[in-house]
């Protein structure tokens, strides 16, 4: 049977679903502006704002469905959103 | 070793020796006295097992949902209202595939508050994906226990089961009873070992959300399980015979039917009264043979329509009624299972509530299938309605 | 088959009683099956409960309405129910009473009446009629053996109180005994 029993599932699966297309207005992040607090990381519903070896942080835009709380959370305004073009 | 014990204590005994390692029940009459003596058994020692105190029956069988998913062999016990306040979990039980063990003292279902037997309450959740297996007597209600875990754990089945025995009529009944050995019941029934399982260090999870493209095709699976638990129950029945010397694996008992004309089909500890009062009437020289379902989830089709091919009537007799439909679940079942066939089918509610249901009145029963008349509530009180 | 119907009120141990006369005669090598009239567990309420003997096993579960055997453990029970129904001739009853009868049985039914009461607060110091009721029984009606009824007590009550119980049974059993 294709389908596991009982309606089971191994972790992770959620990442086959890219939602990243369903954005409008994409964060984009200022490292200039960034304190690097962190709160766009914890703020981030979908969990896709990851940090890099030098404590700045990132969307990952394949998962980003732009809904702008890390905007209008950071402290520093480091964050703009800037509409999509598709 | 045979002895003689209330039901509710042969039952809990079955259990214990099935090695549960996680036990999560509500006490609720008639249930009450396994529960007690499984807590018994836990605090004394007796068994190995987790016994999680609960604040109500949703919890109870939650826990077990839990514990199951964790790879635990899990069993609960209830009745009536308790069942019903499972009810959610009882779908999700068998949804995420887990095959915890229940025990139902069978139970009216309020309103009017009845504390007595019938079968309405595991009935109702007919469709929720247990297997339900339903005793004649104590020494059945018992050995079911070791069936049950053994059917519901094999992989090719992952169900739960209900075993289900007349509250109070066998659960409050001091009557003989062989009951295994640990080593007996050990041979029978090795620990539980899941495909699956909860686990921290590989993670997985149970009884995830199904959109419309796959939902359906969860809730065949789920049939088609029922459907192989036929092959498991022959199987295992089989061998509970060649081990102890009772055979389970017929999902229906016939009695005097080969002969038959009218036929009585029944469930449950009534069968034991159906039994007398056929030999009373083969006396007579009527000839009357019974149909006792064992099995009613998976409902054995073929069987009952090849058991019943030959006679000339049919009398069903239900402790629980559809409202609103032209009976009661055995009947509905046994006609669709004799669909095609000219053989009348005729219906009777009896037994709710605790009402007593005596030799007399199968032979009364009998007499009105003879003339046709059926599809009825037998024993009405006329004065009352 | 035989059967016994026990009448009596909630809290003078009529189920147990019925247990444990189905215990002894398990012992003596009968099938006994035992059961309450479900339910009515309210203290002083009538109650009832019912053992079945036979040599082979009893399929039967309905009440016990043509009962071989009756025993009626309160003798104000008499006025409210009718605690003689559907009796077998031939039939045995047993009624705890201190008094001469002022009730009648049915014709062709062997009355014994035995001041359970009295001899129940001195061997126990409680008015808890029900093992030394079963004492009457096993005397009076053969199905269970005394010896297997003392097991039965042994097994039931711990230490002391089976001891008491078990005099008290010893009494109505002689007493049952020698009047015959």
């Amino acid at each position: 049977m294709a389908l596991a029993v009982g309606c089971r599932a191994r972790p992770g699966k959620s990442r086959d679903n890219k939602t990243g297309s369903w954005r409008v207005f994409k964060p984009v992040f200022d490292h200039d502006k960034c304190s690097k607090c962190g709160m766009c990381q914890t703020l981030c519903p979908e969990g896709c704002v990851h940090e890099d070896t030098e404590g700045f942080f990132d969307p990952d835009y394949n998962y980003c469905k732009g809904c702008g709380i890390c905007a209008a959370e950071c402290p520093k305004e480091a964050i703009a959103m800037k509409q999509e073009e598709k | 070793m045979m002895e003689i014990t209330e039901g509710s204590h042969a039952v809990a005994e079955a259990v214990r020796l099935c090695r549960p390692q996680v036990v999560s029940a509500y006490p609720i009459t008639p249930q009450t006295h396994i529960v007690e003596a499984l807590a018994d058994f836990v605090a004394n020692g007796k068994l190995d097992a987790e016994y999680i105190t609960v604040e109500n029956e949703l919890s109870a069988l939650s826990a077990c949902v839990g514990a199951s998913a964790a790879g635990s062999r899990a069993y609960s016990a209830t009745t009536s209202q308790g069942l019903m306040l499972m009810a959610e979990v009882v779908f999700n039980a068998a949804g995420m595939r887990l095959p915890i063990v229940m025990s139902i003292a069978n139970r009216a279902m309020g309103a009017p508050l009845s504390i007595w037997n019938d079968m309405q309450d595991s009935i109702s959740l007919r469709d929720a994906g247990w297997l339900h297996f339903y005793a004649e007597d104590n020494q059945e209600a018992t050995d079911l226990h070791f069936l049950a875990f053994k059917v519901a754990e094999d992989p090719s089945v992952q169900l739960p089961v209900f075993v289900c025995f007349d509250g109070f009529i066998l659960s409050h009944t001091y009557e003989p009873v062989d009951i295994l050995t640990q080593e007996q019941a050990d041979t029978f029934l090795p620990a539980f070992a899941p495909a699956e399982k909860l686990d921290a260090k590989d993670p997985i999870s149970f009884g995830m959300y199904a959109t419309p493209e796959y939902y359906l095709e969860f809730r065949y699976e789920t049939n088609e399980a029922q459907k192989r638990a036929k092959d498991a129950i022959v199987k295992y029945g089989k061998e509970f015979g060649a081990l102890f010397g009772r055979d389970y694996s017929a999902m229906i008992e016939e009695y005097r039917l080969d002969d038959a004309d009218t036929a009585i089909v029944a469930m449950g500890s009534m069968c034991g009264t159906i039994k007398d009062a056929i030999d009373e009437m083969r006396e007579e020289g009527k000839k009357v043979g019974l149909l006792r379902i064992r099995v009613f989830r998976p409902f054995p089709i073929e069987e009952v329509a090849k058991a019943l091919a030959h006679v000339k009537r049919i009398a069903v007799l239900d402790k629980n009624v559809s409202l609103g439909s032209r009976g009661g679940a055995t009947a509905i079942e046994v006609r669709d299972a004799l669909y095609g066939s000219t053989i009348p089918v005729k219906g009777y509610i009896l037994g709710l509530g605790g009402r007593d249901i005596r030799k007399k009145d199968i032979k009364e029963i009998v007499s009105l299938c003879e003339k046709g008349i059926g599809d009825q509530f037998y024993g009405l009180r006329k004065e009352l309605i | 088959m035989k059967e016994l119907r026990i009448h009596g009120r909630g809290g003078q141990g009529s189920v147990t009683a019925a247990e444990l006369i189905a215990v002894a005669a398990f012992e003596g090598g009968a099938y006994a099956q035992a059961f309450p009239a479900f339910g009515v567990e309210r203290r002083g309420a009538p109650v009832q409960a019912f053992v079945r003997f036979d040599n082979k096993k009893i399929r039967k579960r309905s009440q016990v309405y043509e009962p071989d055997y009756i025993i009626v453990q309160d003798s104000t029970l008499i006025k409210d129910v009718n605690v003689f129904l559907g009796v077998k001739p031939g039939g045995i009853v047993i009624v705890n009473t201190e008094k001469k009868p002022d009730f009648k049985v049915p014709e062709g039914v062997r009355l014994i009446t035995i001041d359970a009461t009295s001899i129940a607060l001195k061997a126990l110091g409680l008015p808890i009629t029900n093992t030394t009721l079963m004492g009457a029984f096993a005397a009076a009606s053969g199905e269970i053996q005394f010896g297997a009824l003392e097991n039965a007590l042994k097994h039931r009550f711990p230490g002391e109180l089976a001891v008491k119980n078990i005099a008290a049974a010893k009494t109505a059993y002689d007493s049952v005994k020698g009047a015959a």
